[in-house]
């Protein structure tokens, strides 16, 4: 593995991991391991979807990149930075909504520059150009519990843009959303990610998801989480779903998560049972 | 509505749309009457449930079931104000060399002794809440503080403020601050241990989206923390305003001057129950009042909050 070596990596990509690992609550008597051994390189403007089985460690993965946990192994950098705390330039996208309820759309986009102390006439200049990337320009002075699901991710999509972020960080977004919406909001999310030039990373446990998104889908084992294999999806953009393409790397991708669920759900049993 | 193309035409047009307004601010005045006539409503179940009770007490008086001299019922211990009111506000009316029927009228002393009791209250809320919350969030804020006090504080908690009474007394003798501090002790403790809880529940996404925004210490706790935890906090302190009337009468029956706990005492040692009821129904209206402003306060402070209270209704 590359974790034993010198970290051998080009400092102009977007994020790399080399041996990253990750044991909550280390050291005690419910120590368990999540993560285990994630060597991952990630270029500048790509789009990676981690998937993998619930409870994969996947999700913590994106806390360590984003540097809001701290890893028990390994490293990771960000163009060239290690990464030891959390930083505007990878700005996290919750999946449940976490718009802050007493603000307004508005100064809930500009919150970031608030801290920096920005005035409230660029605040606003800031926030506006965020919301007119994401359509909701016209909801800007309303409450976030005055708009839909929908309307809530896509606002919190227009604060992480309003940081002008190199990486964005995804932790299953559209989880809550309904099918259509959710649909829209692949198409929405494309269009943000071109315009913006940022790496995406992705997390989601929808295969059909990861079809639709991903230049490069990294499939987890089950935990603790391994990197099972880094799967392309080399389909030209605008994708057709409905393609038989399309429709063969789902059945793939399917195949190579059914050992993992059984594993998981395996584990889930034996562990009910010993308790 | 009609299109307007020509200047001349605008006269008509405007003739046209005005059915359409009328009928819109129509609607508008029947919505707000109707939200008046909701205001109403709420009056009227608080008056039909109040007289519910008083007419059960007055049924219980009627069948001779309640002896009129130990229970007597609304109607003859409101009946004389101007008696139960010289008890009111006697520390003016008593003094030496003042006959009972000087100073102020019956109806002011009960406005005065409720004034003082009231004052009294709410200087203690406010003073308890500024320091529980003051202590809570540096108590989470900074470790070796939460190591230094917690321990003591969680200590003290259930010390019931009668154990108080006596060290307030040694301290503060009689008058207003010992009133003031049972009210501030029995609210304290376990405020600071409601705001510890409410700041250890905030959601972790509005921490982390504030930390990934690279928002300092301090600036998570200003920005993010102290909204969060309003809503709670004010429900906490709205629980502990009933808590905060209890204690206040305890305090003030071992002598503060005036106040309605002294009047408890006295009607208690003169063997009076009309003073002790009466007392008792003025205390019940301030109460009910201050809650009603203070969700008043609540509603406007905390506009961000969806009424919950219509949640459970279709069940």
């Amino acid at each position: 593995m590359a974790s034993e070596n010198a970290p051998h990596f080009s400092s102009k990509d977007a994020v790399v991991c080399r041996g990253v690992g990750k044991t909550w609550a280390a050291g005690t008597k419910r120590a368990h391991e999540a993560l285990r051994d994630i060597d991952l390189d990630i270029k500048p403007g790509e789009f990676v979807v981690f998937l993998g089985p619930s409870g994969c460690g996947k999700s913590t993965l994106l806390y360590l990149i984003a540097g809001l946990e701290d890893a028990t192994g390994g490293d990771t950098w960000s163009f060239g930075d290690k990464v030891e705390t959390p930083s505007p330039e990878r700005s996290l996208i919750f999946q449940e909504t976490s718009l802050f309820p007493w603000l307004t759309v508005w100064q809930n986009v500009s919150f970031g520059l608030a801290i920096r102390g920005a005035s409230q006439e660029e605040r606003r200049k800031v926030a506006a150009e965020a919301l007119q990337r994401v359509g909701l320009i016209a909801a800007m002075d309303k409450r976030p519990d005055e708009l839909s699901g929908g309307m809530r991710q896509r606002v919190a999509v227009a604060r992480a843009l309003a940081m002008r972020p190199k990486v964005l960080l995804m932790d299953e977004p559209f989880a809550a959303l309904d099918v259509q919406t959710r649909a829209r909001m692949q198409d929405f999310l494309l269009d943000v990610w071109r315009d913006s030039g940022a790496s995406v990373l992705f997390v989601t446990h929808h295969i059909d998801e990861a079809v639709a998104l991903a230049d490069r889908v990294v499939v987890f084992t089950s935990r603790p989480g391994r990197i099972k294999t880094i799967y392309p999806i080399d389909l030209p953009r605008p994708r057709n779903l409905f393609s038989r393409e399309a429709e063969a790397m789902r059945i793939q991708l399917t195949e190579l998560l059914r050992d993992e669920v059984d594993r998981a759900f395996a584990e889930q049993e034996a562990f009910a049972v010993s308790a | 509505m009609a299109v307007v193309t020509r200047d001349g035409e605008t006269g008509v047009a405007a003739g046209a749309s005005r059915p359409a307004a009328a009928t819109r601010i129509l609607a508008s005045r029947l919505f707000t009457s109707m939200a008046g006539l909701d205001w109403l409503a709420k009056i009227w179940w608080t008056c039909l449930s109040i007289s519910l009770f008083a007419g059960l007490w007055e049924l219980c008086w009627a069948m001779g079931w309640a002896d009129e001299k130990l229970l007597p019922p609304p109607h003859i211990f409101l009946s004389n104000l101007t008696e139960q009111g010289k008890f009111f506000n006697t520390a003016t009316r008593w003094q030496v060399g003042t006959s009972m029927d000087e100073g102020p009228s019956a109806f002011e002393s009960v406005l005065i002794t409720g004034a003082a009791t009231t004052a009294r209250v709410f200087a203690g809320l406010v003073i308890a809440s500024v320091l529980a919350i003051g202590i809570g969030v540096l108590v989470r804020y900074y470790r070796f503080f939460d190591r230094l006090v917690l321990p003591t504080i969680t200590l003290l908690s259930p010390v019931s403020p009668i154990a108080w009474l006596p060290v307030a007394i040694f301290l503060f003798g009689i008058g207003n601050a010992p009133a003031i501090f049972m009210v501030v002790v029995a609210l304290f403790f376990h405020m600071v241990l409601a705001t510890i809880n409410q700041i250890d529940t905030v959601n972790t996404n509005f921490i982390n989206v504030a930390r990934t925004m690279g928002a300092s210490k301090a600036q998570i706790y200003v920005r993010v923390i102290i909204p969060a935890i309003l809503p709670g906090m004010l429900q906490v302190l709205r629980m502990n305003l009933f808590g905060a009337w209890m204690v206040v009468l305890v305090a003030e029956s071992t002598g503060v001057g005036y106040g309605m706990g002294q009047v408890i005492m006295l009607a208690r040692n003169t063997f009076n129950p009309s003073l002790v009821f009466f007392t008792i129904a003025v205390i019940g209206v301030l109460g009910f009042t201050f809650d009603w402003l203070l969700r008043l306060a609540q509603r406007r402070i905390l506009y961000w909050l969806p009424d919950t209270a219509e949640r459970l209704r279709g069940l």
